[in-house]
């Protein structure tokens, strides 16, 4: 079906349905005489009007127009792209389960209540934080909470003069946004010559008005920060909190916690490292962990076991406020605990070696042919600066050229401290294999730039559509079929 | 080893020799002795797949599910038919493992399954942009009053005090800690009061944001409202029930600017709470002041139709600190089933869902106040949800039904005060017979 190219609209055709109701043997109401016609739509919206074996086959056909997990190897560095188990999905369709209101009394959601206090204790231990809070629906919402947590907190201590957050030059982009959305200001610091936080420039940048430091511990270029007791020191020292961006925690389970490094908060990316389906860009989960004298500002009601079962714990005395409606993203939730039992306290430990193991063996194996800016071990991911004998291909030109070889390509351009950044994360889910059949693709894709460099210019030729032109996309944009 | 892993032992020790070290805990020795964590992490060592079935089948029957008790909850989520087409579509593999689609020429699968939606979201409010998708319609509704703010720089905002309280509470969140806020316009009778809003309208007020259909269920008459708040040079936002869009009129022909709302009952289940996701769509005006992903169409070299992530411009992955919204993702899966409930509902389907819907629940508000025991509190026209007042405490009768395995409705008292108020909602999924049975066990339940 590689020449399938059409629309859902380019199927409708007047009269054609693809659903049925039931009789509701009631009275029809007259829309009109009730609700008067000033407030009736006059024109139907334009829907498709297809059949049901119509919608079927059109979003079959889409579904191959894609590249997923469950094809083949996606390295995306920070975005943990592991192995789904099946599993999951199969407990999250039942429909005791599914079919739960959310606003339900307490006795009749003790299964669910279950599911989310499992999931709260076992997050606490793996993060060594005090409290969690589920309500957050994916990393950043949940870095958004955690910053408005910080924020109400100094409010709380009659700091408001306390309205910077620092962040190292290292950093997920949404870091700076969502400080910016807490309604802080927001101070970059450049990391030093071995990719870590300069401690000299964190020690300038830090004063009375530091509210927070932000930080992803291993970072973005997949090192751990060997110095986090001394930035915590820094931080904490002039009177500031240290924010954890759990994106990078596949590194870390069992082995670290962000509890014991210093941070007073964190959320947690279950749809990464708890492997539940990214979903094509979503629906994610965002919980937040906090330490003790955070624990009055989280932004809902956390689980509670007593006597008479679950239940939600009462509001938090000075709540930052809810950040989405009803309790978060259920469905999520469930999976994720799901994989938690499944590979229990010590597959995640496991997990995590063999990430760190995969992510070095990449590395030690692709240096001669890559620029490997920085030399020393790394953790679960690795940031390579393009090729070696470029030859004028850039690292867009590679990660094109990958599809041909049928790899997903890496993360590329971030982060934005590396030129012609390739961020690689493989997971530990992929076969020694998988990982040699990546390493040869790279190196003959290195060979290629040297010998026939139009081969990585002209990349992709074997995917349904070639490069795509953005900039017209940009300028002149086209968003709906209209 | 775990069956989600593949090493063996001899591949380990292979992979650690090309690494140039001898143990797999090496791989960690950067890391300060004192913060390795010694100790074991305190849940149980991992269960077999049977287990797991044993564990979560058995809570997944400790719940009462809707399928269980006959449901009238509504308040924000709502039990809709869902075809058996789209959790069939979710669970191809290539939609549900699939990341945020960053490389567009193995991601066209996602990006035209986001434009169809996009389209539909357009052709549903009569206006001319929507992204891909938010978190929730309570985070749609505070985004859509942040564009408002990029827009006219007012740091006030006016919203019915009929809006759904989850809805306000995440409102008031967002706000509060940009250092912004809103005020509640006072409703008469349960809808807006006009008058009371003219008195509050000046210029620091950045966006009007009316709820219609109401938390109440009563269809607001917003286009009455539009040049008042357009002539003060404020933004007008609906909240629109996307289902409700099948029959009223649309944001678009009202005159407002934005237009935001809960897209759940777009094919999505009740999963208690979430996920669900918030759709978003405006003018072409505000287009560039979009929240989070936008697809747009375009070409490929060889001038074939294909489509990308568009106006990436305003996104924290290259804005940073200024960008519009700190959102990464969108709610992409929901989103799918959103686009797949439109197309195979269709034209006719959403019009006929939608009228299921006031028919079913206008013959259960006449069936209950048939004996003149519960009384309608409004006397206006309501879409799939109303507002009835009980002789007993609300509170009470919901006690004495859930006996009965009725959910009945939801107890109004944290929102109006009065004891004796409660909500009911009918979606086309209900049955003559369930609402029959329902009314004479809500009678019983009063006399008893």
């Amino acid at each position: 079906m590689n020449n399938y190219n059409a629309l859902i609209i380019d199927h409708s055709r007047p009269g054609r349905r693809g659903y049925t109701l039931r009789n509701t043997e009631v009275d029809q109401i007259d829309l009109s005489e009730v609700f008067g016609s000033d407030l009736l739509r006059k024109e139907s919206a334009e829907l498709p009007e297809v059949s049901e074996p119509e919608v079927v086959r059109h979003f079959t056909n889409l579904s191959k127009k894609n590249f997923a997990v469950d094809e083949g190897m996606y390295p995306l560095g920070s975005c943990t792209m592991k192995y789904n188990p099946k599993i999951n999905e199969e407990v999250a369709a039942l429909a005791g389960f599914n079919n739960v209101h959310p606003l339900q009394p307490m006795s009749t959601v003790q299964g669910s209540l279950e599911v989310m206090y499992g999931l709260q204790n076992a997050l606490k231990s793996i993060s060594g934080m005090d409290q969690v809070s589920l309500l957050p629906s994916a990393g950043s919402q949940g870095e958004l909470a955690g910053l408005m947590i910080i924020k109400a907190y100094l409010r709380e201590n009659n700091q408001q003069y306390r309205n910077k957050i620092i962040i190292p030059d290292s950093s997920h982009g949404t870091n700076p946004a969502s400080a910016t959305m807490a309604g802080f200001e927001t101070i970059t610091i450049p990391s030093n010559e071995n990719g870590t936080v300069d401690l000299q420039a964190l020690k300038d940048a830090v004063g009375e008005d530091t509210a927070g430091f932000m930080l992803t511990n291993p970072n973005t270029l997949g090192l751990f920060e060997t110095d986090i007791l001394e930035i915590a020191e820094i931080v904490h020292g002039v009177g500031g909190l240290l924010y954890y961006d759990g994106a990078n925690m596949n590194a870390n389970l069992g082995i670290t916690r962000p509890g014991d490094m210093g941070f007073d908060v964190l959320h947690y990316n279950l749809h990464k490292t708890f492997a539940t389906p990214h979903g094509g860009g979503g629906p994610g989960s965002g919980p937040i962990g906090v330490k003790e004298k955070l624990v009055d500002f989280l932004p809902g009601h956390y689980i509670e076991k007593t006597d008479d079962g679950y239940t939600f714990s009462d509001n938090p005395k000075h709540t930052i406020g809810k950040v989405r409606s009803f309790h978060g993203n259920f469905g999520v939730m469930l999976k994720a605990y799901s994989y938690i039992l499944s590979m229990g306290s010590d597959g995640l430990v496991s997990a995590s070696q063999l990430a760190v193991l995969n992510a070095n063996y990449l590395k030690e194996s692709l240096k001669e042919d890559y620029v490997l800016p920085i030399k020393s071990v790394c953790k679960h991911e690795f940031v390579l600066s393009g090729l070696i004998e470029a030859n004028g291909a850039s690292t867009l030109d590679i990660a094109k050229r990958m599809m041909d070889y049928g790899y997903h390509p890496m993360t590329i351009y971030f982060p934005l401290i590396v030129e012609e950044a390739m961020m690689i994360e493989p997971t530990e889910t992929e076969t020694k294999e998988t990982l040699d059949g990546f390493i040869i693709a790279l190196k003959e894709i290195a060979e290629e730039a040297k010998t026939s460099p139009e081969k990585l210019k002209e990349a992709p030729i074997s995917t349904l559509v070639r490069r795509l032109d953005e900039v017209t996309a940009a300028r002149k944009p086209i968003l709906t079929w209209k | 080893m775990h069956p989600y892993l593949a090493h063996t032992q001899e591949e380990i020790k292979e992979m650690l020799e090309r690494i140039g070290l001898e143990n797999i805990e090496d791989l960690f020795s950067d890391i300060p002795s004192e913060i390795l964590f010694k100790e074991k992490l305190d849940f149980p060592v991992g269960k077999s797949e049977l287990e797991i079935r044993d564990i979560l089948y058995k809570l997944a029957s400790e719940n009462k599910s809707t399928l269980e008790y006959t449901s009238f909850l509504g308040g924000g989520a709502y039990d809709h038919y869902i075809p058996a087409i789209i959790p069939q579509l979710l669970l191809r593999q290539e939609f549900y493992t699939a990341y945020t689609p960053y490389q567009p020429e193995i991601s066209q699968g996602t990006l035209q399954a986001i434009f169809e939606y996009q389209s539909m979201i357009c052709e549903l409010t009569g206006l001319q942009a929507s992204n891909a998708s938010l978190y929730d319609g309570a985070t749609a509704a505070a985004e859509a009053l942040f564009m408002a703010y990029e827009a006219n720089k007012r740091k006030t905002f006016i919203i019915n005090d009929t809006v759904n309280p989850e809805t306000k509470k995440v409102i008031k969140t967002y706000l509060d800690f940009k250092g912004l806020s809103y005020v509640e316009a006072k409703s008469k009778d349960g809808l807006l009061d006009i008058d009371n809003l003219k008195e509050m309208l000046d210029s620091e007020v950045g966006a009007v944001l009316v709820q219609s259909p109401n938390y109440y269920g009563l269809v607001e008459d917003v286009e009455a409202i539009a040049d008042l708040v357009h002539k003060n040079k404020s933004l007008l936002v609906q909240s629109a029930d996307p289902i409700s869009l099948g029959l009223f009129k649309t944001p678009g022909e009202i005159g407002a600017d934005i237009a935001v709302g809960e897209g759940q009952v777009l094919g999505n289940t009740l999963n208690f709470g979430g996920p669900y996701l918030g759709y978003i769509a405006c003018t072409k005006k505000l287009m560039r002041k979009l929240p989070g992903r936008i697809v747009g169409k375009t070409e490929d070299l060889d001038g074939k139709r294909g489509f990308v992530l568009t106006l990436q411009a305003r996104e924290q992955h290259i804005r940073r600190e200024r960008a519009t919204s700190n959102i990464t993702s969108n709610q992409a899966l929901c989103a799918l089933a959103a686009n797949i409930y439109m197309a195979v509902m269709g034209k006719q389907g959403i019009q006929d869902v939608a009228k299921q819907c006031v028919d079913l629940s206008y013959y259960t508000a006449k069936a209950l106040t048939a004996n003149n025991n519960f009384k309608m509190k409004y006397n206006t026209p309501f879409f799939r949800e109303f507002v009835i007042e009980t002789p007993i405490k609300a509170a009470d009768l919901l006690e004495k039904m859930l006996e009965k395995k009725f959910y009945a409705g939801i107890d109004l008292e944290p929102y109006t005060g009065s004891e004796n108020e409660l909500m009911i909602a009918v979606t086309e999924k209900m049955t003559k017979e369930k609402i029959d049975c329902f009314v004479k066990e809500m009678e019983a339940c009063i006399n008893e």
